[in-house]
């Protein structure tokens, strides 16, 4: 027999609203029985009031103060009965000391978003002109958590078999090339699931899907007044708990929720993992001259990393910081990351500017940070990739020495500049030689294996790999900032000419260079993460910081996948070969040793000579065998996998290592060759003539397949 | 919201409605049509005249499609606007259920 509850009847009313005492848990609006349970916290308010609007109204339709007896600990807590939850917004005013020298931002007359809102209004279609007039910009609305997932559940891919691909939402099919029904959303992501799969990557990373606002510090471009500098990428949190409604077909209709899970669920069912990129380090709300939107308004002093005189700290670069080891906020990021987690099946998070988490409330780095020790040992996420990108804007630089707990990866700031240095015939082969085995200088020390090692070249900060290859400098010119915004260290080379050129041989040589990069990428042990687009060529015109642009320097043109197939099916091939050789995808740190009796070591060194590699200060060649015996820590049977690179201006001729028990050499990829002789099907690769040595082209990189 | 419901020869419920379903009408709805839920039931929801279904109205129609089918019965939608199948579709809430343009492919879907 089911009995009625007793705690689902009003006690209170105010007006014509019918109320009762709330549950503190869980913050934020929740649907219960008859109604909505509304619950805030402040460390400092003195009073707060819940105010009501009708969904797009521009005045509040009610506002209700929570007497005293609502109020537990420094909770707020109220359920409003008889509420249709699908068509209002809600917001609190709270009352407390303004004064900022002591970290106190309170002010009544302005209304705050929910910090735990799951849905957020205002900004509900990319692009819309806001008004300007509204007493309340970004609206908390109400949502069910009732998707039915089926049996879906994040995927669990390990670490070393995964290939990311780092998209933004709206640029991966916003272009008109794209041919979707719903540009630049999440649906439209799903009609290009074919193209992710048929690319091989089973990861894709996610820019920003926080709540944010585009027109945060939207100016007009100064190039073409027509058009808005804006918020573009999304860097800037307005709410860590809603999706962007503007990436949502059916933001209008409030159903963003709905759309990025059945996102989430089709990538699962196609074997695509998704990572969110989170930004933590700092809010939308900006330093002492930004708009008061939640956080400032709720508990400023708790929220932020406050300097003596109470100004906000800067580490991020973007005018505030989020104090993510005040015990308050540590578990706001805690309970956001298992929102995401549990609600949406998030499969794991890159953490921007990471190295903030690992602050103190006066910014000092802490040796053991618990916010990080948290989330590496928190059971909801236990199984989710934690990924830090592993440095801040105050200078703190922790890649190789990240706190880890066991858990954390690192997007691995020094592959790319180690790759990119090498590629352009600077460097040294001791070093790419750590960056091809997973970089245990940084974290074999520490028992940390090679997953922990994101390896890029290019990410959306900086150059496409096009551009890489095709600029000197960068040419920030249209972010409107003289050119001195965005990194000076680019460690690109232009290849003979700065820009787009006519020179065959030089668009012959960046086409080789696009190449090599991409091949020592997936040959690399550790996980390999490619930049939306650079699979066709994708440029940015020399601009390495497209921040702002919601035009062309940011679409993705599927043109390009005509007009450079040959790109796609090099990096397709490539990733094919990845995906079909485990002796790639070591969980482990080689050991130098032939522990299988194999007659090989797991890994061995070699140059011009086989056998003997040169690891002079200006030698630029370098070759490296895998033993498939010791595939997997020897736990599976795979081949050999031989790769010469040859960085020197003419070619060499390379002698290679013998193989025993009638094994034969293929040849995989030769970038030194044009297509369509430049790259094989895995599978498919032709014997190689001369199984003593060959010649490996300028600048080019030979991959071998021994069996 | 308007409702109408017919019975079909061969135990077929038709539930005629007419008129937005979201937060404001899914309980009326609910409380009419959720009863036709019984075991073995064949119902056909026409939805001809509905212009419009919001996230809570979706939700109707996926708690009913439940409720049937863990009765061993069928259901099918039938005239489902353009507009509310591409929401359906992007929301995925269109892969649960049979879909046809008129009362008679209905019918013989029910078969």
């Amino acid at each position: 027999m089911v009995f009625a509850r007793i705690d689902i009847q009003p006690t209170h009313t105010y007006g014509d609203f019918k109320l009762r005492r709330g549950r503190p848990f869980p913050f934020g609006a929740t649907l219960v029985p008859g109604g909505v349970n509304f619950s805030i916290f402040s460390s400092h308010a003195k009073s707060c009031t819940l105010v009501l609007f009708k969904k797009h109204a521009k005045e509040p339709m009610a506002e209700i103060p929570f007497p005293d007896e609502f109020r537990i600990g420094n909770v707020f807590c109220t359920i409003v009965f008889d509420l249709d939850y699908e068509n209002i917004e809600y917001g609190y005013r709270m009352e407390g000391p303004f004064n900022p020298k002591e970290g106190h931002w309170f002010d009544s007359s302005k209304i705050l978003m929910d910090p735990y809102a799951k849905v957020i209004g205002g900004r509900d279609v990319w692009g819309v002109t806001p008004d300007w007039n509204d007493i309340y910009h970004h609206r908390a609305r109400i949502v069910l958590d009732d998707f039915d997932w089926e049996n879906d559940r994040p995927l669990e891919i390990p670490p070393e078999d995964m290939v990311v691909y780092e998209m933004h939402v709206r640029s991966f099919t916003r272009h008109p090339s794209s041919q979707v029904k719903h540009p630049g959303t999440f649906a439209a992501i799903r009609d290009k699931i074919p193209y992710l799969k048929e690319l091989g990557v089973n990861a894709i990373e996610l820019m920003p899907v926080y709540e944010f606002d585009e027109f945060e510090n939207s100016r007009p471009n100064p190039q073409n007044p027509d058009e808005l500098l804006v918020n573009y990428w999304g860097y800037s949190t307005v709410g860590f708990f809603a999706p962007k409604a503007g990436y949502a077909a059916t933001g209008k209709i409030g159903m963003q929720v709905d759309e990025l899970k059945t996102l989430v669920k089709e990538l699962h069912k196609n074997g695509l993992e998704v990572i969110l990129d989170v930004v933590f380090n700092h809010t939308a709300e900006g330093n002492e001259y930004g708009p008061t939107i939640s956080f400032r308004g709720v508990d400023n002093k708790t929220y932020y990393m406050l300097t003596p005189e109470g100004y906000y700290f800067n580490f991020s670069g973007c005018g505030n910081t989020l104090n993510c080891n005040n015990p308050i906020v540590r578990n706001i990021v805690l309970d956001c990351l298992r929102y995401w987690a549990s609600e949406y099946h998030i499969d794991g998070f890159r953490f921007d500017l990471a190295s903030i988490l690992g602050r103190d409330p006066s910014g000092a780095p802490l040796a053991n940070p618990p916010l990080l020790e948290t989330l590496a040992f928190d059971p909801i996420l236990a199984k989710c990739k934690l990924i830090a990108e592993a440095w801040d804007a105050g200078g703190l630089y922790q890649v190789g020495s990240f706190p880890a707990f066991g858990r954390w990866a690192e997007w691995n700031g020094k592959y790319r500049d180690s790759i990119r240095k090498f590629i352009k015939g600077d460097g040294t082969v001791g070093d790419i030689a750590q960056r091809l085995q997973g970089s245990p200088d940084l974290y074999a020390w520490e028992g940390r294996g090679p997953a922990t090692s994101i390896n890029f070249i290019t990410a959306h900060d900086g150059f496409t790999l096009l551009d890489l290859v095709s600029y000197n400098g960068k040419h920030n010119e249209a972010n409107g900032e003289n050119n001195n915004d965005g990194s000076n260290d680019n460690d690109s080379w232009n290849c003979g000419w700065e820009g787009p050129t006519d020179d065959a041989g030089i668009n012959a040589l960046r086409r080789r260079q696009i190449k090599n990069a991409v091949a020592i990428l997936m040959v690399s042990t550790g996980v390999p993460m490619i930049l939306m687009g650079d699979e066709v060529g994708r440029t940015q015109y020399g601009n390495n910081n497209t921040y702002c642009h919601d035009n062309e320097l940011n679409w993705l043109d599927w043109t390009l996948l005509e007009q450079n197939a040959d790109l796609f099916r090099f990096f397709k091939n490539c990733i094919a070969f990845r995906n079909a050789h485990p002796v790639l995808r070591s969980k482990y740190h080689f050991s130098n040793s032939d522990y299988m009796g194999s007659g090989y070591a797991d890994i061995t060194w070699h140059g011009t000579k086989a056998w003997n590699a040169d690891w002079s200060a200006s030698c630029r060649t370098i070759a490296m065998m895998l033993c498939g015996k010791h595939a997997k820590a020897g736990t599976v049977e795979d081949n050999y996998v031989y790769v010469a690179m040859n960085m020197h201006w003419e070619g060499l001729w390379f002698e290679i290592p013998g193989l025993r028990d009638g094994m034969k050499w293929h040849v995989f990829a030769n970038t030194g060759a044009t297509a369509p002789n430049d790259i094989w099907s895995p599978g498919q690769e032709p014997v190689l003539e001369n199984q003593h040595g060959m010649l490996v082209g300028d600048r080019s990189v030979v991959i071998l397949v021994g069996k | 919201m308007d409702i109408n419901i017919k019975t079909l020869p061969e135990e077929v419920t038709v539930v005629e409605m007419a008129g937005d379903i979201d937060a404001s009408t899914a309980s009326a709805v609910q409380e009419k049509v959720l009863p036709l839920a019984q075991p073995g039931s064949k119902i056909i929801l026409d939805m001809t005249q509905v212009p419009y279904t919001s996230s809570a109205g979706l939700r109707f129609l996926l708690s009913l499609y439940r409720q049937v089918t863990g009765n061993d019965g069928k259901l099918v939608l039938v005239g489902v606007s353009e507009q509310i199948q591409d929401t359906m579709s992007i929301t995925g809430f269109i892969d649960f259920f049979t879909r046809c343009d008129t009362l008679d492919l209905g019918l013989e879907a029910l078969k």
